[in-house]
């Protein structure tokens, strides 16, 4: 589906739809949960993860609900759809035969 | 399913904008303020805090660009903003806009105009059901002398049609038909009306349902059988308001009662011939012969047959023809193999279109030419303002704009203009077609189904965004284009104008003047043709002086030839004694009327003729005595009949100058020789020998013509029925003039009708039509194009010379005079005049060749036309350029020094 995302877009792409596959999450949690998980190694400027988020909604692999967060205020909680949980399964496999690889690569030479 | 859920989104995201841009707002700022609080719990303060955030966050303005932009629209939302902007930047300079938008909306305008012309004439299918089956059975016989002269070609014989209907392998259906004319009467006042004559099979190539009623049917082809008629649309709403009751009920044509059994729809025609009437030819097939060309054939292709096809049909068939029917015992059914009859079957459509087609594109062409050189101008004013927007354009660049942006943005702009101009322009084709419907030529076929349709409007707004794109491209590539900037340096005043900055306009200029070449010298042919035709010596003098009428006294009112003949006499005589007649004649048609003449074998005296050497046709005519001196045509040679001679049928005749230089030298050698138009006939001696007669109009050459008295010894032709009177008065077509002639002729006989009143201008006029229309349209090209073009030298010399006042300035400082500086301007106008001459005159010398069967008398290559327009345009360029440069002369050094 599309076109093959280059590689610092596709990871951003990557790394959202990985960190909202378990609970439907709003732009700032998805940020923390990034930068806790990578244990802020990935500092990604975090306005650049709504162009990213739109997007994805536009590809419709990513749906969107307001609704109210546990201090009781407006968000905009993002979810995966059927063709997003797809895609997440394809670029996971994507990643890991290239991580493996280049791996394989800088390890062997 | 997964595309429709996607649409979806991208259609929400695009009708729902507004709302989304506030989502994400909030979305933001809900991140922004989650980041505020996680810094204060950090231990910021709330300023430190917030700074803090937005500098994590990044540049919030770009970010929501850049989210919208994933929305998808972006573009649609610039080209919005163009168009705003477009409006707010043309609505300022009004002037300009106006001008722009008028010159686009006459230029446009035009053209629509045309191109629905073109449409309805040329490109539009025939109004039949599947019209691309049907043709027209054109054949050519380059034997058969004059017979195939005309752009009839040789017509079909009866024996013909019935081999081709019954033979064929390659049509549906074929027929044969011919127009006439007949007197209907007790209906109101006895009336002539045109009819259509069909064989069976007409109906059925058409395929045209009648509107109410039936068809013809082959039970009405019966020789002597059930008499019946169908009715036009018009003739039955005229004659009988519509009225379906008619159906069943007869009327009296030509003294005899017909059946009315259906009518056709309104705006149906045969081929090109308009009706009143629609009666079976019936032909006998018992008494018919080979010869008797005179029908035009129809039909219908089978599925998926080629016309190469069906010509290899017809070849195959004429033996077939030949030996299955004859001229009579004794006589060779191959003599016809000497005509050598060629099939050149074409579609039905081009022998409707006939020749309009190459006029309709050379008009086509030249509204084009006129288009081209109005965007030309409308191009040099956006460079000049183009040139006024640079600092706004700097500032814009300056503020981020890409390049392409600003492109984008101009070329909106001036696509605006375009379809602006184009909707204007549509209403001025509306009323352009009423115009060109009415003054078109009278013969320009399919008339009635010019409209402005859906292909029109299409060419139009592809016209107008195409000229909008066209104008619109040169500035702003030039003016926009990614080059480093000249930036806010302050309006150039200091700069002088370099050559590279006016290329482009002069450009522009030459190619003006070199399509206004174009369009003059093909004007100034189209006025060379008018002169040339206007030397050539008709064969009839001062025709608004001739009335001209037709009279037919069909057989059911008086059968003996020699009664006719007395009646004609009568009628003569009675039109004599009209206060301010000159005299009157008759003739069996006048040149030009537009009515088939007749064609024979014309045998020679002293000539051997065998059975394989076929005499060459003839056209011939019946006269009457008073006849040639009424119509002006000069007796060269000889004498004329009298009516004495008339009637005692003495032998005698008249032929035409050119037969007789060409069978016996000149005029004088032929009076007393004789010539017959059957071998078993006597001889007729040659009393007269007439001037030459120009009968298919001007442009054709002017035929053989043998001249027969009104009363014959023929078994065929004893007498001609239908004839033309002609009468010579100053009082020609007025109506006082043409009651009395009324009242002469029904003293005479009360139930004649009279048809075809007009004078013979009228008919000289309409053989002109073509190419006094063509002239006429031309001459208005000519005339756009000279004006925009005169505009174009001015403007662009003017600019120039206001532009360059500085350096004129210190030229004229440095001891320049004046002189000197109006010869600087002037050598410019003129060179760019002169190359545009040069340029127009290579293009012209091509493209005026398009046009050589519009011209007569005239080379298109006309070194007089050529060499007048060229002097003219040069001419026209200087007087152009003389206004900026007088200016240029008096510009005052101290002035022009004083801002430096």
């Amino acid at each position: 589906m599309g076109k093959p995302s280059d590689l610092v877009q596709g990871t951003l792409d990557l790394l959202i739809l990985k960190t909202i596959a378990l609970e439907p999450k709003h732009g700032w949690a998805i940020a923390k949960r990034i930068q806790q998980i990578s244990c802020d190694v990935l500092q990604v400027q975090q306005g650049s993860l709504y162009p990213a988020l739109h997007r994805l909604e536009q590809k419709a692999w990513i749906k969107a609900k307001w609704a109210e967060t546990e201090t009781g205020r407006q968000a905009k909680f993002y979810s995966l759809t059927a063709a997003g949980r797809k895609q997440l399964e394809k670029e996971a496999a994507n990643w890991g035969r290239l991580s493996s690889a280049i791996n394989l690569v800088v390890e062997t030479s | 399913m997964a595309w429709i859920h996607k649409l979806w989104i991208r259609l929400r995201s695009l009708f729902r904008r507004g709302r989304f841009a506030k989502e994400l707002d909030s979305e933001i700022q809900f991140h922004l303020d989650e980041l505020i609080a996680e810094n204060v719990d950090a231990g910021m303060s709330p300023e430190e805090a917030k700074y803090a955030a937005m500098r994590g966050f990044g540049n919030s303005t770009w970010l929501k660009e850049e989210t919208r932009e994933a929305w998808g629209w972006m573009w649609l939302e610039q080209i919005g903003q163009d168009v705003r902007y477009g409006f707010r930047v043309l609505s300022n300079k009004p002037g300009f806009t106006a001008v722009v938008i008028l010159t686009l909306a006459l230029g446009i305008g035009a053209n629509a105009a045309v191109f629905s012309v073109v449409n309805s004439v040329l490109l539009k299918p025939l109004n039949h059901p599947k019209a691309e089956e049907l043709v027209a059975l054109h054949q050519a016989a380059p034997g058969a002398a004059g017979l195939a002269d005309f752009h009839n070609g040789l017509l079909l014989s009866p024996s013909m049609y019935f081999t081709y209907a019954e033979q064929n392998r390659t049509f549906q259906s074929v027929g044969v038909w011919i127009t006439g004319t007949a007197n209907v009467t007790g209906l109101a006042e006895p009336e002539q009306v045109r009819t259509a004559e069909v064989s069976d099979g007409v109906f059925q190539v058409l395929g045209t349902p009648p509107e109410v009623g039936r068809w013809l049917s082959a039970a009405d082809q019966i020789p002597r059988g059930s008499e019946t008629v169908m009715l036009s649309h018009g003739y039955w709403q005229r004659r009988f308001g519509g009225d379906r009751a008619v159906m069943g009920r007869n009327i009296v044509v030509d003294s005899r009662p017909r059946e009315i059994v259906g009518v056709m729809p309104k705006g149906f025609r045969f081929v090109d011939a308009d009706f009143d009437l629609i009666r079976p030819l019936a032909f006998d097939r018992g008494k018919l012969n080979l010869a008797g060309f005179g029908f035009h054939g129809i039909a219908r292709l089978k599925p998926g047959a080629t016309i190469a096809q069906a010509n290899a049909d017809i070849n195959r068939m004429l033996p077939i023809w030949m030996d299955s029917w004859s001229n009579g015992p004794g006589q060779n059914s191959h003599i016809y193999e000497q005509w050598e009859i060629t099939p050149m079957i074409r579609p039905l459509k081009q022998e409707v279109i006939g020749n309009v087609g190459e006029l309709l594109w050379v008009v086509m062409g030249t509204i084009g030419l006129v288009m081209l050189i109005a965007c030309a101008n409308v191009t040099n004013l956006m460079l000049v303002r183009a040139e006024a927007r640079q600092q706004e354009l700097a500032v814009r660049t300056a503020l981020g704009a890409g390049w392409t942006r600003i492109v984008r943005g101009l070329l909106v702009e001036s696509v605006m203009l375009g379809l602006m101009g184009g909707a204007i322009g549509v209403g001025l084709a509306c009323a352009g077609v009423r115009f060109l419907v009415t003054i078109g030529p009278a013969n320009l076929p399919r008339l009635d189904e010019i409209s402005i349709d859906a292909r029109t409007l299409g060419f139009t707004l592809v016209v107008s965004v195409l000229s909008g794109l066209l104008f619109g491209l040169i500035p702003a590539l030039k003016y926009a284009g990614p080059r480093p900037s000249l930036a806010l340096r302050s309006a150039g005043r200091t700069i002088s104008v370099s050559r590279e900055r006016h290329r482009a306009r002069n450009l522009l200029v030459v190619g003006q003047v070199a399509m206004a070449l174009v369009l003059l010298v093909s004007a100034g042919l189209m006025i060379r043709t008018f002169e040339a035709l206007r030397t050539v010596e008709p064969g009839f003098t001062d025709a608004q002086h001739l009335q001209l009428m037709r009279i037919s006294i069909p057989y059911s009112v008086i059968q003996e030839p020699e009664r006719v003949a007395r009646t004609q006499h009568g009628v003569l005589d009675k039109l004599a004694a009209i206060p301010g007649m000159q005299s009157a004649g008759f003739v069996s048609e006048m040149p030009m009327e537009g009515f088939e003449p007749g064609w024979d074998e014309i045998f020679i005296e002293d000539k051997v003729y065998s059975a394989d050497l076929i005499p060459p046709l003839r056209l011939y005519k019946y006269i009457s005595p008073g006849f040639l001196q009424t119509a002006g045509t000069r007796l060269v040679a000889g004498r004329e009949m009298t009516w004495s001679e008339v009637y005692s049928q003495q032998p005698v005749v008249m032929i035409s100058e050119n037969l007789a230089r060409e069978t016996w030298g000149t005029p004088s050698a032929a009076v007393g020789k004789h010539v017959r138009e059957f071998s078993n006939m006597p001889w007729d001696e040659v009393i007269g020998v007439v001037q030459d007669v120009h009968e298919k109009g001007l442009q054709e050459r002017a035929p053989e013509i043998v001249y027969w008295p009104p009363l014959v010894r023929s078994p065929f032709v004893p007498v001609v029925r239908t004839v033309t009177f002609v009468m010579r008065s100053e009082r020609a077509g007025t109506e006082g003039f043409l009651n009395e002639v009324r009242q002469a002729v029904w003293s005479v006989n009360s139930t004649l009708p009279l048809a075809s009143v007009r004078t013979m201008q009228e008919v000289y006029g309409k053989s002109l039509a073509r190419t006094s229309f063509t002239l006429v349209m031309l001459g208005i090209a000519g005339a756009i194009a000279l004006t925009l073009g005169i505009i174009g030298i001015y403007g662009v010399i003017s600019y120039t010379v206001s532009q360059r006042q500085r350096e004129i300035g210190i030229r004229l400082a440095l001891g320049a005079q004046g002189g000197d500086v109006l010869q600087m301007v002037l050598r410019q106008g003129a060179k760019t005049a002169l190359v545009g001459v040069a340029i127009g005159i290579a293009a012209a010398l091509g493209l005026t060749e398009l046009m050589r069967s519009l011209l007569f008398g005239v080379s298109p290559q006309d070194p007089l036309t050529l060499a007048s327009v060229t002097a003219l345009l040069i001419l026209v360029a200087l007087l152009a350029s003389y206004i900026p440069a007088r200016r240029a002369m008096r510009v005052d050094p101290a002035v022009a020094l004083r801002y430096e």
